[in-house]
């Protein structure tokens, strides 16, 4: 990374990388933790900081749905639980040299050199979103998910209603 | 002066700064004005005088106490998480103060709302569903029974409150045919009920409207944790709940986190349902009174403050009148009055623009008597097999088996 490239860089790429940085720093810390409490916490700023890169994306609608369901309601309940359990941290053992240890990291490195190779390396180029500006606005999203997704939309919706009625018969058998 | 307009007004991040500091400033100094309101209106209230000694009428009572918090010894107890017990202040105060951000004050698109964004009601939604993080963390991190039970209560309330909140503002949102703050204040300027044009059609004064301002006012007041449903800190239960093992500065950002968001909340309640920064609900320029329309914008700020004040003082009549709900109470009613009456009043509001957009205006009212008459018909139908069904299990009675010492069979009814 030389000079040229930092100074060709937008604030957009800045926010991006910030934003990114953020964003992995918690999902690593997500498994890092020992502490369950923590590692919630980290999921809940990962959740957050991916709302923000949707927001760049000019997806706005996505990123406050992503705030509204996620951070705000999911990682509620499940810190809920979480601290109702107050588990602490994990003992362990100490653990003999596994060979499926290496052969896990190197997967992981292979899974990495193909999402470097197929999605990253093509996006090298751009500077600023190809989305168009109202691309992510709820005018679209509802035009959309009312005209060409109409019926997908209809069966998720029918999906939710079973799920709350399944919740309901299992927790009130007897009313 | 000239320099002034060029980095706050034509320089994109300078006026981005403008807007923050001018919406966030005024809040920060007015949260300790508020405190003194509270107290001394709820002391006249109770038959007390308050607090009046510092300063004239006690105005600078909020400063005394500023003081005193900031030179306290800050107690951290030895078995608390001590990083969260740290943050969580902080995470309360942050959506307190973030709320606000899509609030516009006035009619100036350069100086409010800080972004005026499609997505507005939305925002607000997603921030103030993010207040329960400060509170949870703050119990958690406590270690102390007292605070967790009060961090649980707190988020089960804010869960449960958060979706006829949305209900509420989802039906105004139909009615505007918008997302955007501003497109609300923008709709509550036209003619009242779409027949009188001297007059604003604030929302509060449509039928729909104003019921979902009542089930919005008492989740706000849910939303705030204030009284009757400060239940998180239910001092003859839980000392203080989840700020009990909180002292000195850290007290007191929980202290004006509570008060920044009644503030916002009270600003938000104005926006949506009060016709934002209006003064009173008539329109000057259809009277022929461009002056005085004129000067109705420049004072805008002053008009949505004063809607502000006239929205906390609710909330402090209400902390004066009321006695805290019971547990089980709050969550019947969140769940099994406001749910409800919010998504029957969404279905009423899509219903009536779906028949007058296709019928006209008669086609709703047709539309509305109908459905009415139908419901009549029902809810008649289904009380009389209620009724004919209890009699019939009053018919049952049940006999003791065993005991031959009582003669009684007793009437049960199921």
């Amino acid at each position: 990374m030389n000079l040229e490239m930092i100074q060709s860089f937008t604030p957009a790429h800045f926010l991006f990388l910030a934003l990114a940085g953020i964003a992995a720093a918690t999902a690593v810390g997500v498994v890092a933790f020992n502490d369950p409490v923590r590692s919630a916490l980290c999921l809940v700023g990962n959740f957050f900081t991916l709302a923000f890169l949707y927001f760049t994306l000019n997806a706005e609608l996505l990123g406050i749905t992503q705030v509204v369901v996620y951070t705000g309601a999911i990682m509620v309940l499940f810190l809920f639980v979480l601290m109702l359990l107050n588990l602490g941290g994990v003992k362990m053992m100490k653990e003999k040299f596994d060979v499926k240890r290496v052969l896990g990291f190197g997967f992981g490195a292979l899974l990495l050199y193909v999402i470097g190779a197929q999605v990253i390396l093509p996006l090298n180029t751009i500077t600023t979103a190809k989305a168009a500006n109202d691309f992510g606005g709820p005018e679209m999203i509802g035009r959309a998910l009312f005209t060409t997704y109409v019926w997908p939309f209809e069966v998720a919706s029918i999906l939710l209603l079973i799920g709350v009625v399944g919740s309901i018969m299992l927790a009130k058998r007897k009313v | 002066m000239d320099w002034l307009r060029q980095v706050f007004w034509e320089n994109e991040v300078g006026n981005a700064l403008l807007r923050v500091l001018l919406f966030v400033l005024p809040i920060l100094t007015l949260v300790p004005g508020l405190i003194w309101w509270e107290r001394r209106l709820l002391s006249w209230m109770q038959d007390r005088i308050g607090p009046n000694r510092v300063g004239p009428f006690g105005l600078l009572q909020p400063i005394a106490d500023g003081v005193k918090l900031f030179f306290k010894e800050d107690i951290t107890p030895k078995a608390v998480d001590g990083l969260i017990y740290f943050i969580a202040p902080a995470v309360a105060l942050f959506p307190a103060f973030a709320l606000g951000a899509t609030l516009p004050w006035g009619p100036n698109l350069k100086l409010t709302p800080i972004a005026d964004v499609n997505i507005g009601v939305l925002y607000i939604m997603a921030i103030s569903s993010l207040g329960v993080y400060g509170v949870v963390l703050a119990g958690y991190a406590s270690n102390n029974k007292y605070s967790l039970l009060g961090g649980l209560r707190a988020s089960a309330q804010l869960i449960s409150y958060e979706l006829a909140m949305g209900m509420a503002l989802a039906s105004i949102v139909l009615a505007t045919g918008s997302l955007r703050l501003t497109d609300m204040v923008k709709a509550q300027e036209g003619p009242l009920w779409g027949a009188v044009p001297q007059v604003q059609n604030w929302f509060i004064f449509t039928p729909f409207g104003f019921i979902a301002a009542l089930i919005f006012a008492i989740c706000v007041i849910a939303e705030t944790n204030r009284a009757p449903f400060d239940l998180p800190e239910a001092e003859n239960e839980l000392i203080a709940g989840y700020h009990t093992e909180y002292s000195s500065m850290k007290f007191a950002v929980f202290f004006m986190g509570e008060y920044a968001a009644m503030f916002i909340f009270s600003g938000v309640f104005a926006t949506v349902f009060l016709g934002g920064w209006h003064a009173v609900p008539i329109n000057w320029s259809a009277l022929g009174m461009e002056q005085v329309a004129h000067w109705n914008g420049l004072l805008a700020p002053l008009f949505f403050l004063g809607k502000c004040a006239l929205g906390i003082t609710f909330f402090i009549w209400l902390r004066a009148t009321l006695p805290r709900l019971r547990y089980d109470q709050l969550m019947s009613l969140g769940w099994k009055s406001l749910l409800p009456m919010g998504v029957f009043n969404f279905i009423v509001v899509a219903t009536w623009i779906l028949t007058t957009s296709l019928y006209g205006i008669g086609g709703g009212i047709a539309t509305a008597v109908g459905a009415f008459a139908v419901i009549i018909f029902f809810t008649t139908r289904i009380a009389k097999s209620a009724n004919a069904n209890v009699e019939f299990l009053e018919k049952r009675t049940i006999t003791m088996e065993s005991g031959k010492g009582d003669p009684k069979p007793q009437e049960v009814n199921a």
